[in-house]
């Protein structure tokens, strides 16, 4: 007679191993560190305090007119707004007439010649005008053409077709807009027909060699376009200025104005009485712009630029405060990311807790991703919190201490602080998967320092020339800092050095994310196989 | 026989108390530093990464004139010696983790309390570790910045930073050259002795490294982002990183907040600081 005894089986239910269990043991380890969480902290005090210094500890000084010396809120430019309300500059001189309702006009430029602040011009002369001390020639972003203005005030909506010295035709409309139709120079030989008509809303440019066969350039629509505007002839000529290009001392040096004058012939559409207008003349300045009329052939000079100020533009906008400049502790802040994320796996090692997690969940690769959830999730919030501590407090403070902000749209504001916050989530995953490559805290510490935070440091430290600190910020995991980006380069703005100094990077935003999502993915895959191949 | 009582019992402060037993101090650290494999891979890490980007980074350099036209020193204002030298900025990280390494992994592992029982007269052990270390680092040093020189010298002139173009190639045969370069050694031979008291005021690898590098970049960035101009050049007048390197400016020296071998210095003090620290945790704390 035998006894059959069942096998023993446990009377406690088996336990769940689903990723969410895993997610939840990795985020109680995460969070019941001290040390980490005061990590964090730091990071997220140092990420917001460095821009809240820059906005709280900002002070300028200028030369006065006459040349007293001024500091701080009177040095801070006021620059007209654009119809989106970015800055601009709006000067020109413009031989206009009003236009009621739909209408076209057409232009022949038969000339542009211009002068240049001579070779031994020195800074902040008052102009060719009134000093003379000139050569001939034209700036390369020199204007001519034709123009519809809804009025005569500096900012007001535009669209225009025109010759530049050394850009050849183009349509440009609201400042920021531009297309390039036929390149090459005007003159005598190969002159430029012009035509820009309007039709309710739109305003269609074209362009023609002999006036016969017509081009379209381009057609814009200028919302909300009054019935009644102006119509004219207009000619710029933008501030010349020379690049310096010196390690610590990138920058632009503003020569003085230039001159353009230009010669328009067959002018038909509109009817015969113009008036001339130096447009945002500074009332203590002398006018540089003039025209004649003989016969059909009118003779426009004018000096000034119809264009965006970029941000870091020579002269008065060096004065202002930028967005970037308020998320500069991005920098600290990734430094304390990167070093709790990498310590987050790396502690496991060192205190052989790592034998106890993988008894426990087996599937090592599973916990990689667990892990990797937790320090992504964890950074970023910190990094959008810094980012929006930072850019939202720091223009309140700039702006209550009367200091000029570089104006971005609230699209940019929430685009640059949601990307700062990607930026820090895949950092601290590439940071957790070094780690678990290497499995030791001061050599993940240090390549992560090396991978991320050392390439943002040469590139806006000025310790790199210009070509080079635009390749790191193509190639390094710091690529990712062109989520940052918060003003935009415009290629028809010359005088501004667009480097990661003055807070432009060399990728677009989706470039960037890319690049640094490559390399947080190839380090996690190498970290997964380790981890699977190696005995922990 | 009361003297030799005297002589057998152990000092507990002054000039004995350092130097007593410091050659088998030094030549015990001399072992365990030699013979661990990584220490190797440093020194070969610290001189490729100084020298690759260094030369990268003379290889990218573009000339672009500015006010006066054309490639001369006036108007680019480039400074090759600084150019060549470029890659000590990340051959530094390498130097410290290195010094880092050598007081951290001993705590990491427990090995420091056989060190200490072997050698109870703790500064001695530290005496004989820092002169271990700034011996190797002065290695570390002599190769990248003598591969840097070579990178240099082999790949600006072809940039534009030639002496046609009024130039300077980089060469040991010129006074300010031998500053920059000389002085870079040096700076790395720092560096490691700033990252080796911070350890062993820390005594944790991870946290050494981190605050190490923290203080080098960061002080740096937060000088140069001040928007307030006095402030700003007073930070950068005692910021480690900012005017230790200022020993590699061959170019626009005078407008320097600090003299090239005053800057170093500045950064020398930064080092003696952290090994007194290092020093009197040693001493007063349990290992």
């Amino acid at each position: 007679m035998t006894v059959m005894t069942p096998p023993y089986r446990s009377e406690l239910s088996s336990g769940r191993d689903g990723f969410g269990q895993l997610l939840h043991a990795e985020w109680t380890k995460f969070r019941t560190v001290r040390g980490w969480i005061i990590g964090l902290v730091i990071g997220l005090i140092a990420m917001a305090g460095l821009g809240l210094i820059t906005a709280g500890g900002a002070q300028s000084s200028c030369q006065g007119q006459g040349g007293s010396a001024r500091s701080g809120a009177a040095c801070m430019p006021s620059f007209p707004l654009g119809p989106a309300g970015e800055p601009v500059n709006d000067s020109f001189y413009f031989v206009h007439q009003p236009l009621t309702g739909d209408g076209t006009i057409t232009v022949r430029v038969t000339s542009m010649t211009g002068l240049l602040p001579s070779a031994n011009a020195q800074p902040g002369s008052a102009g060719p005008a009134s000093t003379g001390d000139t050569r001939p020639g034209l700036y390369p972003w020199a204007k001519a053409g034709i123009i519809i203005k809804e009025n005569l005030n500096q900012g007001s909506a535009y669209a225009a077709m025109m010759v530049a010295a050394d850009n050849g035709v183009r349509m440009q409309w609201n400042y920021t807009g531009d297309t390039p139709g036929q390149p090459g120079a005007v003159g005598p030989a190969n002159p430029r027909w012009l035509r820009l008509t309007r039709s309710g809303d739109v305003i269609t440019g074209y362009e023609s060699a002999d006036g016969t066969h017509w081009t379209q350039v381009g057609a814009v629509t200028l919302s909300g376009l009054p019935s009644a505007v102006q119509v004219g002839l207009f000619a710029a000529s933008p501030q010349y200025t020379v690049k310096s290009q010196a390690f610590a001392g990138t920058g632009t040096i503003g020569l003085g104005p230039t001159q353009v004058t230009a010669v328009f012939d067959h002018v038909s559409g509109v009817g015969d009485a113009w008036t001339g207008a130096d447009i945002g003349r500074p009332e203590d300045y002398p006018g540089f712009g003039d025209y004649h009329q003989a016969g059909g052939r009118f003779t426009v000079t004018g000096t000034g630029d119809i264009a965006p100020i970029p941000e870091g533009h020579g002269g008065d906008a060096d004065s202002a405060l930028t967005v970037s400049e308020f998320l500069v502790g991005t920098f600290a802040g990734l430094i304390a990311l990167g070093v709790v994320a990498a310590l987050f796996i790396t502690a496991e090692y060192r205190r052989n807790l790592i034998r106890v997690t993988f008894a426990a969940s087996p599937r090592r690769g599973r916990v990689l991703a667990a892990k990797a959830v937790v320090v992504a999730a964890v950074s970023f919030v910190v990094g959008v919190l810094g980012a929006a501590a930072g850019v939202l407090l720091g223009t309140a403070i700039a702006h209550a201490r009367g200091y000029y902000v570089f104006p971005v749209s609230g699209a940019t504001e929430v685009k640059v602080i949601i990307g700062t916050g990607l930026f820090a989530a895949v950092a601290a995953v590439l940071a957790l998967a070094i780690g678990a490559i290497v499995r030791r805290g001061a050599a993940a510490v240090a390549i992560v320092i090396v991978a991320i935070a050392v390439p943002i440091f040469l590139a806006i430290s000025a310790a790199l020339p210009l070509g080079a600190a635009d390749w790191v910020l193509r190639v390094t995991p710091a690529a990712g800092i062109a989520l940052q980006q918060a003003y935009t380069q415009y290629g028809q703005v010359a005088g501004v050095i667009y480097s990661p100094l003055s807070g432009y990077y060399p990728l677009s935003w989706w470039a960037g994310l890319l690049v640094m999502c490559a390399w947080a993915a190839a380090a996690l895959a190498g970290a997964a196989y380790l981890l699977r191949r190696r005995d922990a | 026989m009361t003297e030799a009582v005297a002589s057998a019992g152990y000092p507990t402060w002054g000039a004995r108390y350092v130097w007593g037993g410091f050659w088998d101090a030094l030549h015990a650290e001399w072992t365990k530093l030699r013979t661990l494999a990584s220490t190797w891979w440093l020194l070969l890490a610290a001189a490729a990464l100084t020298v690759v980007v260094s030369a990268a980074v003379a290889a990218a350099y573009r000339c672009s004139p500015g006010a006066g036209g054309g490639c001369t020193p006036a108007a680019t204002g480039a400074d090759p010696a600084k150019i060549s030298l470029t890659g000590v900025y990340l051959g530094q990280v390498i130097v410290a983790l290195l010094a880092v390494l050598a007081v951290g992994g001993e705590y990491g592992t427990g090995m420091i309390r056989v060190t200490l029982a072997a050698t109870p007269r703790r500064l001695t052990v530290l005496a004989a570790k820092t002169v271990v270390v700034t011996g190797w680092a002065l290695v570390a040093g002599l190769a990248s910045v003598a591969g840097s020189l070579l990178a240099g010298r082999l790949i600006l002139p072809g940039h534009g930073l030639s002496a046609a173009n009024g130039y300077v190639v980089p060469s040991l045969a010129n006074g300010t050259d031998l500053r920059a370069f000389g002085g870079s050694v040096l700076y790395l031979v720092l560096i490691a002795v700033l990252a080796l008291g911070v350890t062993t005021a820390v005594r944790d690898s991870a946290v050494a490294i981190g605050l190490v590098l923290g203080l080098l970049y960061l002080f740096t960035i937060v000088a140069g982002v001040i928007p307030n101009k006095d402030l700003s050049r007073h930070l950068e007048q005692i910021a480690p990183m900012t005017t230790g390197l200022y020993i590699q400016a061959t170019e626009g020296v005078a407008a320097l907040p600090l003299a090239p071998w005053q800057g170093l210095g500045v950064l020398a003090l930064w080092a003696a600081g952290a090994l007194l620290l290092g020093a009197a945790v040693l001493r007063l704390r349990d290992a």
